[in-house]
This record gives C-alpha cells, structure tokens and sequence, in this order.
C-alpha cells in the first residue's frame, strides 16, 4: 500500500468518494455490519456532543473547547484499530479517539471546565493526558514504542498531531527516532488545513506532510482523512506493518476543521464561507451516511430518536461534571511531587493560616 | 509628556498595538512575526491591523515553531534588522528556550561585541483568566536569571507604550512580558504620539512612611486594593511598580525601605527563586540596619498553576497582600 500510494507523487488514498459509492473496492477493509453501525452510531456521538460542548461553551458552562467538528473518521478509524494494549499519546482534538479508547464524556468535560482529574482517563488503559504544547508528546511516543519493543509487548503506539505541528522540530526527531530504533509507533496528522489562523500552505511547501516521513526513512501515506474506510484501511495496514517490527508509520490524514480552534477563536477573520462550503462537501458523515443507507445498513429515520437519546447522555455526563465536587486546597499540592517537599507542605499551612485570618476579616 | 499632546483612551493591549505601529512607521528595519501575528492581527489582537498597513513582508504569520521565530529572529538581528516576535502564550516559550539562552543572550558577549540581537520577544502571562494548561505560568524570574538578557513587564496602558518603544529601541534582546489578566481591563489616556519610559527604572505609585509594598504587571492591581485596606487600618503604604525585572532598579527599592523599614514583595510566579528572592537579598545587603522586619513574600506557590477550577487557591488576593502587610507590621 506505501509503494502504491507514494507521498512522492502526491497521491491520496480513498476508498468511498464523497457521495458514499466505493470507489475503490480492492482496498476496501473488511468491517462486519454490526461493526459499522457502531461506528457510525460512536461518529454520531462524537458530533452530538462536540456541537453540545461548543453550546455548554457558550452559555458560560465550560471554560474553553476545541471542535472536532468534521474530523470524526480520524477518531472514527482509530477506534477501529486501537486495542486495550496499544497506546494512544493525543494532542488535544481526538475526542471520538478519547472515547473509543475508554475515556468518558464526562472527563472531558471536567478537563475543559478546569479540572485535571479530566485528563486522567482513569479507566482507559494506556492513553497520556491531553497534551496542549504543540508536538512534543510525539517524542513521548517514540519512548514508548522503544520500551514496547525492550519489554517485547505486542502494542503499537498511536500518537495524534495536526498539521501545524508538523513545522514543530519535535514531529522530525519523533519520527527520526521512531524510525532509527524501529519503535512500533503510527504518527496520524490530522491535516485539518489551518493552525489556527494560519492556513496549510503557509505552514510548509512541502507537497503533502506524509511526503515529510520519507526522508526519515519511513512508510508513510496520505489518506483521506474524512473517509472512514481509507482510515480504517490505512490504520490497519500500519498497525500490521508496526507490529511486524518494520518501523513506525506517518498517516497524514486529509480532513478540515469546520468549527473554529478553540471556542476563543473566530474563523471569519481567516477564511471565507465559499472555502467552507467546498469542504462541507466531503464532511465524513454524510459521506459514510449515503453508504450505509445504499446498502440499508442505516435508516436515516431512526436518526432523530437517536439523537434525542445523544443529547439526554451528554446532558447528563454534562450535569455530573458541573456537579463535580469543588476543587480543594490539597489537590493543588498533593501531586506535585511523588516524595512531596516539606517547602510545599509549609507553604500550604501558611496558606491555610491566611484563610483563618480572612474568615475573620468578615 | 509635553503639554498639548492628543491623548487617546487605550487599554494595554491596544497601547502595545500603539507601540508597534509607531515604531513600523518610523523604522523601516523593524519587522514583527508569529503563530497568527499577520492575517489574524495575533490571539489577542496585538498586532491588529498592522499587517494592512505595512505588509506582508513586515507584518507575517510565521510557521508553528517558538524555536525557528527566535532562532530566525537572532539572524535577522545580526543581519541588521530588528525583530519584535510574539510567542502565544508564557507556557509555548519553552520550546524557544535554546535559541533565547544558547544565542539571543549571548551573541553580543560571545562575538566581543561585534553582533548585536536588537529584538523584543513579547508575550502574555499570568493567571486569572480561566485558561488550560500552559497559559497561565509566571515565569519571569527564570527570564531574569538568564545572563544577557533583559525583562520588562508593565502594568499600565501608560507603560506598557513608553516600555514597548524603548524595549524596540534598545540594541539588546528584551523579554517584554504582558499581564494577559489586565489587557483590556484597564483604560488609560495615553497621549498618541511617541514617548519612551526607561528600562530599569521603577515608579512609586503611591508614597507611604510605614512599609513598601513591591510589585509588577496584574499584582499591582491587587495591591492597590490592599493599599486602600492598609489606609482603612492607618498603615501608610508606599507602593512601588517594579515595571522591570532586570536590570532590577535597586536606587528605588533600597531607598523606599530605608525610609519605611519594611518591606512585603508580591509576584504570582512561585516562591522559591522568585524575584522576591532577589528582592529580599538587595536589601540584606544595602538596608540590613533599616530592617524593622523581615521581608515578607506574597506569592505563587511552588506549584504548578492549577487549571482553572483549583486556579483561586493559587491567585493572589488583596487580602493575601493585605495579610502580608500585617505580619510585616505586627512583627
């Protein structure tokens, strides 16, 4: 599949086009049809609760919020290959990827409403916190697979970028070392055309960012990201070449963010609605929608009722977070340190000294 | 400031703005960059509108990488032109680190004098607004540490124009540190044309015979609300914004607490090897016999910044200061 589908040339791998037809039978991967509804119905989730979280966002409820809106069958594939042994090391937009790997809603929500017990995960095996610092959780990755291999595990390590990391040195010395000591690691760039406000082609005049892999001297491949198919495909294709002890893999994943960076962020300063439109085309969605009710694996009617039952979930994991308990004084210290210094627990009992003193200010 | 000059109301943000484009104007060898500077006139929109005016080629969005826009900040300075970058946030600097330590503050040492790193690298920091990882940290005493460099951080629309142009001006790389807390919440007249505050030099805010209360960018703020509870209790406060970190103005710290006696420092960054720290030494060594009592710190702990449902525990409050102050005067 690397050869046939070389970054050099600039090609892209798809499987369905944009109308839901299979366009490319001889790579289509082998889903059974329970397996696809639940991963339509996880993708559907997934967008349920990104549109939620925005609006949670803007009544005020949550502090901050990436979208993932348009870029589902990235997570979407992920969840297709991703087992209780393999490692996901996340930047901070892979929230279908979260979930798939046993994160909850609800711990998203914590995060992003302020809390740290958010980035946890406590009952998804294997999975780093959410990483905010552009790239450099990469490197983690690359320490990972050296360490699955030492200890002759079978896992392979998905770690998660976007394209404006792509500039970042840490993305070429994850995947030069990945590369130099074989490390069992697949590199997913969600190539969602901005970085912020700054567009793909500003970022880098590189053909495509799998053409970036080759020069390390590893497989890469562009996909289409918006494809759960080519995802799924592609994913499958560098899990086994990973396991196989050939080295780590660069997916480029082709996809747009349809919402905004962050909820602090305004698109319309960037970038026009005609561009937005153009892409809206290609959304993962409907794409895969289309296929499924083709073969009448998906009655598009039962969808409402569906999302009627989505949106009481995600209200209700939403309601647990902003019920959380309050943020007490010794979680600020407790975790600093493994062996806490007696500095620290000084100053908390200096702290605590000032706040009996204020009581009494009243 | 001459008398007649126009004034206009700006909030810190838009002073900086002010700043930049004054010296654009003037200065054809001054460029500005960074994640999101040009198109988007930057996350907070300190660089709103100026790629308009002046172009792309003075005016740009860099690719995503701290370490090239210092890096290539340093090769634009040798190659005579002067560079102001922006880094998002305190927390994204970190990657730049090599480039601002192992070149920017050392070039001119290190050739003898022969190449000088005239730039300002700004960027917003602190807490109080709610942020996620990586956006609220207070770092400026690590800045101050580093060899070569210098550290300027305002606390008013006032300042933080007349700092900026001087900071541009300077033939040194200048660490311009923006208190992201107050930007837009505070407004000021500051006359529209060009004037320079120096670099290293302090200013009294508020004169006072009983204790010096020292701060810098958001806490001055904060401290003011605990100088006016001082007043309320008779404690006379004399309030001093340090508004450099380094060089550190000693004339005006040493002389305040010769007169006072006191002294309570407030920053937000953490405690151990704070600016405080420093504080604490100068007057050790220039007014031990003054000394009333010992120095007091109000600061961050020496944690790192909770996200923002923990973040109330660490900010300073008036009432922390305020508290300072007592034990200052109940020793």
């Amino acid at each position: 599949m690397f050869k046939e589908y070389s970054p050099l040339d600039d090609k892209l791998f798809q499987v369905m086009d944009n109308d839901g037809k299979i366009i490319n039978p001889d790579w289509m991967p082998d889903i059974s049809d329970e397996r696809l509804q639940k991963a339509f119905k996880d993708m559907l989730f997934a967008r349920q609760a990104d549109l939620m979280a925005v609006s949670y966002q803007r009544q005020g409820r949550m502090f901050t919020y990436p979208p993932n809106f348009g870029q589902e069958a990235i997570s979407g594939g992920l969840a297709q290959v991703m087992r209780d042994q393999d490692w996901l090391v996340p930047a901070f937009r892979e929230l279908g990827a979260w979930l798939a790997k046993g994160a909850t809603l609800k711990e998203v929500f914590l995060y992003f409403m302020g809390y740290e017990d958010g980035t946890v995960f406590k009952n998804a095996k294997n999975i780093t916190p959410i990483s905010v610092p552009i790239g450099s959780q990469l490197i983690h990755a690359a320490g990972i697979g050296y360490a699955v291999n030492y200890k002759k595990e079978d896992s392979v390590v998905y770690a998660i970028i976007g394209d404006g990391g792509t500039s970042i040195g840490d993305f070429h010395e994850a995947l030069n070392f990945a590369t130099v000591w074989n490390a069992p690691v697949v590199f997913v760039v969600q190539n969602n055309q901005f970085a912020i406000s700054v567009p793909f082609k500003k970022q880098t005049r590189s053909i495509n960012i799998a053409v970036k892999g080759i020069a390390y001297g590893m497989s890469s491949i562009k996909v289409d990201g918006n494809d759960l198919f080519a995802m799924t495909r592609a994913l499958r294709e560098a899990e086994a070449h990973a396991k196989s002890g050939k080295g780590p893999v660069l997916i480029e994943a082709l996809t747009y963010r349809r919402g905004a960076h962050t909820t602090s962020d305004d698109p319309t300063k960037y970038r026009t609605k005609e561009e937005e439109e153009k892409w809206s085309i290609t959304d993962p969605l409907d794409r895969l929608r289309k296929y499924m009710v083709a073969q009448k694996l998906w009655d598009a009617s039962q969808e409402e009722n569906l999302l009627a039952e989505y949106k009481k979930e995600i209200d209700r994991q939403f309601e647990e977070a902003e019920n959380y308990p309050a943020y007490p004084l010794d979680d600020v210290f407790r975790h600093m340190y493994v062996d806490i210094t007696d500095d620290l627990k000084e100053q908390k009992v200096e702290h605590e000294k000032f706040l009996k003193w204020k009581e009494g200010l009243k | 400031m001459e008398g007649g000059t126009e004034m206009k109301v700006m909030t810190i943000v838009q002073a900086i703005t002010d700043a930049i484009d004054i010296k654009l104007a003037e200065d054809p060898t001054i460029v500005t960059f960074g994640e999101d500077v040009g198109v988007e006139g930057g996350v907070f929109r300190a660089t709103e509108g100026l790629q308009k005016k002046y172009g792309e080629h003075r005016v740009f969005d860099s690719p995503l990488a701290e370490s090239a826009i210092v890096g290539s900040a340093v090769g634009m300075a040798m190659n005579g032109l002067r560079p102001i970058v922006e880094m998002q946030f305190c927390g994204f600097v970190y990657p730049a680190m090599n480039q601002i330590i192992s070149h920017a503050a050392r070039i001119h040492n290190r050739s003898r004098g022969r190449y000088k790193t005239p730039m300002v690298i700004r960027f917003p920091y602190g807490g109080g607004i709610n942020a996620l990882e990586h956006h609220s940290e207070s770092m400026e005493a690590m800045y101050g540490h580093i060899p070569g460099l210098k550290v300027v951080i305002p606390s008013t629309p006032y300042d933080a124009k007349g700092l900026l142009i001087s900071a541009i001006e300077s033939d040194d790389t200048i660490i311009f540190m923006e208190p992201k807390r107050i930007y837009r919440a505070i407004k000021q007249e500051v006359p529209e044309e060009k004037y320079s505050i120096p670099i290293g030099k302090a200013k009294i805010l508020n004169e006072g015979t009983d204790i010096t209360v020292i701060a810098y960018g958001a806490m001055i703020r904060e401290a003011q609300k605990a100088v006016a509870m001082a007043k309320k209790d008779g404690i006379s406060v004399e309030l001093i914004d340090l508004r450099t970190i380094y060089p550190i103005d000693k004339q005006t710290i040493v002389e305040s607490v010769k007169k006072t006696g006191r002294m309570v420092v407030v920053h937000e960054g953490p405690n151990t090897f704070g600016v405080g720290a420093e504080l604490t030494a100068i007057i050790n060594e220039e007014a031990f016999l003054n000394q009333e009592a010992p120095v007091v710190r109000v600061t961050g702990f020496d944690t790192i910044v909770p996200l923002p449902r923990g973040e109330h525990h660490y900010i300073i409050s008036p009432e922390k200061i305020y508290y300072g102050i007592q034990k200052s005067i109940k020793f």
